[in-house]
């Protein structure tokens, strides 16, 4: 999608929405109080959409054809308990990666 | 406690905001990596950090174009991944919602999770500070981190066209993701709704234009507050 008029409606889109959610209160509504249901929503907008994202890839890799692959699965599993654990962003990807890697190389 | 001048003010966010540096600068780099081996040029690798800045809605743009996403689901999941940029903006409003308004622009667009983490964390510790010195501190936070943001955003660029493409990178963005859901994970709210997600985001796979993923954040963010309601978590 390189190069496309679509890459640069996406980027200024995104550009354009980020902006507007970060200024959203601090310029536009002032220190007025949100419903409280929307703000219990707002909360987990996050927490929602990345394991959505990610879930998918997990199970079925786009690099083995949506083959589910063992090595793919088990780094990912460890990445996930050393980041739940540790709440170590950095230790969790390295160890993601020492799995991926190390299995990999064992196969 | 003494009132500090916006000078020093400055310089102590700059020191607090330093260590973030090299939370940042690992993810940038990554980013700057895969955004070329997906195919972006330098210009588009760089406007995408520069205009956007926000780390895991530009990494969720960028997998979802490597999906073929339709350019409509690719927005509105990146901006749902950004969706807390606006609860910081309604959090850090009390303290410097009395600036001018080109000064309100510039810390929207600074706002990001460690200047935001930063600055509540400070103003809450000293609320009666001046606004002069609040600002101050934002900008100080900011210093350290954001700039960083573009140069590594660009030298991963750079080492990205020198990394033959076939180098298992294909996993670096889910594991990546991962590493950003665990401490997230904090309430059992919050595990709850990333459960729901994840059990929703299979079973939809099959729905066309990506638009599973919607059905599964909508759905997580909704068993997220739910769960809370029921289980009258405090938080």
């Amino acid at each position: 999608m390189t190069g496309t008029p679509e890459l640069w409606i996406i980027i200024i889109a995104l550009g354009i929405g980020s902006f507007g959610l970060r200024f959203a209160f601090l310029g536009l509504v002032g220190d007025r109080d949100l419903p409280p249901w929307l703000l219990r929503h707002l909360r987990y907008t996050a927490v929602a959409i990345l394991p959505a994202l990610v879930a998918p890839l997990v199970v079925w890799p786009a690099a083995t054809d949506g083959e589910t692959d063992p090595t793919r699965l088990t780094a990912a599993i460890a990445t996930l308990v050393v980041a739940y654990l540790t709440k170590n962003v950095f230790a969790a990807m390295g160890t993601g990666a020492a799995v991926l890697i190390g299995l990999s190389l064992l196969a | 406690m003494a009132r500090h001048s916006p000078m020093s003010s400055y310089w102590r966010g700059v020191r607090d905001g330093f260590p973030f540096l090299f939370v940042v600068g690992p993810f940038g780099m990554l980013f700057g990596v895969l955004a070329t081996e997906a195919g972006l040029n330098l210009t588009e690798t760089m406007a995408f950090s520069i205009v956007v800045i926000a780390g895991a809605a530009q990494f969720t743009a960028l997998q979802l174009m490597n999906e073929n996403a339709p350019t409509l689901v690719i927005i509105a999941s990146a901006l749902a991944v950004n969706m807390r940029m606006a609860m910081y903006s309604a959090a850090i409003t009390p303290h410097l919602g009395a600036l001018p308004l080109w000064k309100r622009g510039i810390v929207a667009y600074f706002l990001v999770d460690q200047t935001y983490a930063l600055s509540i964390l400070e103003y809450e510790r000293d609320p009666d500070q001046s606004i002069g010195s609040k600002f101050a501190y934002f900008m100080g936070v900011m210093s350290p981190v954001c700039p960083m943001w573009y140069v590594v955003t660009l030298l991963g660029a750079l080492l990205g066209s020198s990394i033959p493409p076939s180098l298992g990178l294909d996993f670096a963005l889910p594991i990546a993701f991962i590493a950003m859901i665990g401490p997230m994970l904090r309430t059992p709210a919050h595990r709850v709704a990333a459960l729901v997600s994840v059990i929703l985001a299979l079973a939809c796979a099959w729905v066309p234009y990506n638009l599973g993923l919607i059905i599964a954040g909508l759905g997580g963010m909704m068993a997220g507050a739910q769960a809370e309601v029921r289980m009258g978590i405090k938080l």
